[in-house]
């Protein structure tokens, strides 16, 4: 099937198996490979991008339900080659181990601020629950959003 | 993981979605959010031939004031209920329940009226709209009909909806400020309940109905009926799992889940008493 999607700013027109996912269109269609699988069953959030501006798990989104719509992946944040406040953020508070989960986080964590902007470490937390780091390096991650919201670094 | 080859069509009105599932049968699904759908069909669980999309029926979407009643359009998606000013004043029970379904990505998709026809007894919002009272609506090739939420739970992931029918509507008695609370007991962040709570109480009347505590959500009637003859919560609470018929899976016996819905249905009326 033809769909046409706007991934970071540019406009694909391309032709997918309607089973083809979300993640497996950007991945392996367009080789944005900074969206990650983990688990595949839409629980780990490694696979989360922005779909018309709010964090979705790719995963379980089918390319043909994305047809039309906007699309940023982790790749789309850097602008004139300046990271994005959220991607700085996690930089200066080791907001990362492994990195696997990394680019779900920084997702997840701007789609969090979107929607409320001067969140409580609570909201943080119970924001990121669909987001699980195998290193269980929860602590810096929750400091780089609350840093990004506070306008730090 | 990859689903199974299927057709995809894509609906431009509700009409039309119903005759495509009328022409394809059994064979056809519908989809809506897909967060229900999705995940079956790539472990293969689920392999429809056809898939409907209905995603793109933004008149489906909607939530507005109908008097005695809060009518919500099928394809509001999870995060729009938790977040309306209108579900969050006349019926804060079901906002608060739809707060609690996935995560916020998941939210960001799933619909309502896609976990209501799923009609998953896990799931957080059939029990909430089922303890609520709320009215179905549903459109098929031969009219629109409605279904009393007590009527539409058949089995495990069946319902009385017929195949060539819709969930267009679901209609939820305002609660009048009604004291209430959900309880949702699980291990993980994000997860299905082990065993859930939906219930309120107030201006003479009361409702509880159970997550997970069998193959379809449990209305539970005992609980209401004795708190209306005046019984103690800790006492309606012993009656709780009653109309249940749990089973026992990887994270609870059944002997667990009747334990922990007396505990819960307490706790729940204990907040919900005002």
């Amino acid at each position: 099937m033809k769909i046409s999607v706007t991934v970071n700013g540019k406009t694909h027109e391309s032709d997918v198996e309607p089973r083809t996912l979300l993640v497996q269109y950007v991945r392996e269609d367009l080789g944005l490979t900074g969206t990650n699988i983990g688990c595949d069953t839409s629980s780990c959030g490694a696979c989360s991008l922005h779909l018309d501006g709010e964090a979705v798990k790719s995963c379980t989104v089918l390319a043909v339900q994305a047809d039309g719509s906007q699309v940023t992946t982790i790749e789309g944040l850097v602008t004139d080659g300046k990271m994005h406040p959220m991607q700085e953020a996690f930089m200066q508070n080791h907001g990362l181990q492994c990195g696997f989960c990394t680019p779900g986080m920084v997702m997840a964590g701007i789609s969090l601020l979107n929607e409320n902007p001067n969140p409580t470490e609570d909201e943080v937390r119970m924001g990121l629950e669909g987001n699980l780091c195998r290193c269980t390096g929860y602590h810096n991650i929750v400091q780089s959003i609350l840093a990004c919201a506070k306008g730090g670094k | 993981m990859i689903p199974s080859l299927f057709d995809y069509k894509r609906a431009s009105s509700a009409a039309e979605a119903i005759s495509l599932v009328t022409e394809y049968g059994d064979d056809a699904k519908f989809l809506a959010g897909g967060h229900s759908l999705l995940p079956l069909m790539k472990l293969r669980l689920a392999a429809p031939s056809v898939l409907v999309d209905i995603g793109r029926l933004k008149d489906l979407s909607y939530i507005t004031d109908a008097g005695s009643y809060i009518a919500i359009g099928a394809l509001t998606r999870h995060m729009d209920v938790e977040t309306s000013p209108i579900v969050k004043q006349h019926v804060p029970l079901l906002a608060c329940a739809a707060g609690h379904v996935g995560d916020p990505q998941v939210r960001h998709r799933g619909t309502i009226g896609g976990s209501i026809a799923h009609a998953d007894s896990a799931s957080d919002l059939p029990a909430t709209t089922l303890a609520l009272g709320a009215t179905y609506v549903v459109q098929g090739a031969s009219g629109t009909r409605e279904i009393a939420a007590t009527d539409f739970y058949k089995g495990f992931l069946e319902s009385a909806l017929q195949p060539d029918e819709m969930l267009t509507e679901i209609r939820v008695p305002k609660m009048n400020g009604a004291g209430w609370s959900f309880q949702k007991f699980n291990r993980r962040a994000q997860d299905w309940a082990i065993v859930g709570v939906a219930a309120w109480r107030g201006n003479g009347g009361s409702g509880v109905a159970l997550v997970n505590m069998g193959s379809t959500p449990v209305l539970a009637t005992d609980v209401a009926t004795a708190l209306a003859s005046g019984a103690s919560v800790a006492d309606a609470a012993e009656l709780a799992a009653a109309q249940a018929d749990p089973q026992s899976d990887l994270n609870a016996s059944a002997e667990y889940r009747v334990h922990l819905a007396k505990v819960l249905v307490r706790r729940a009326l204990e907040e919900a008493t005002k």
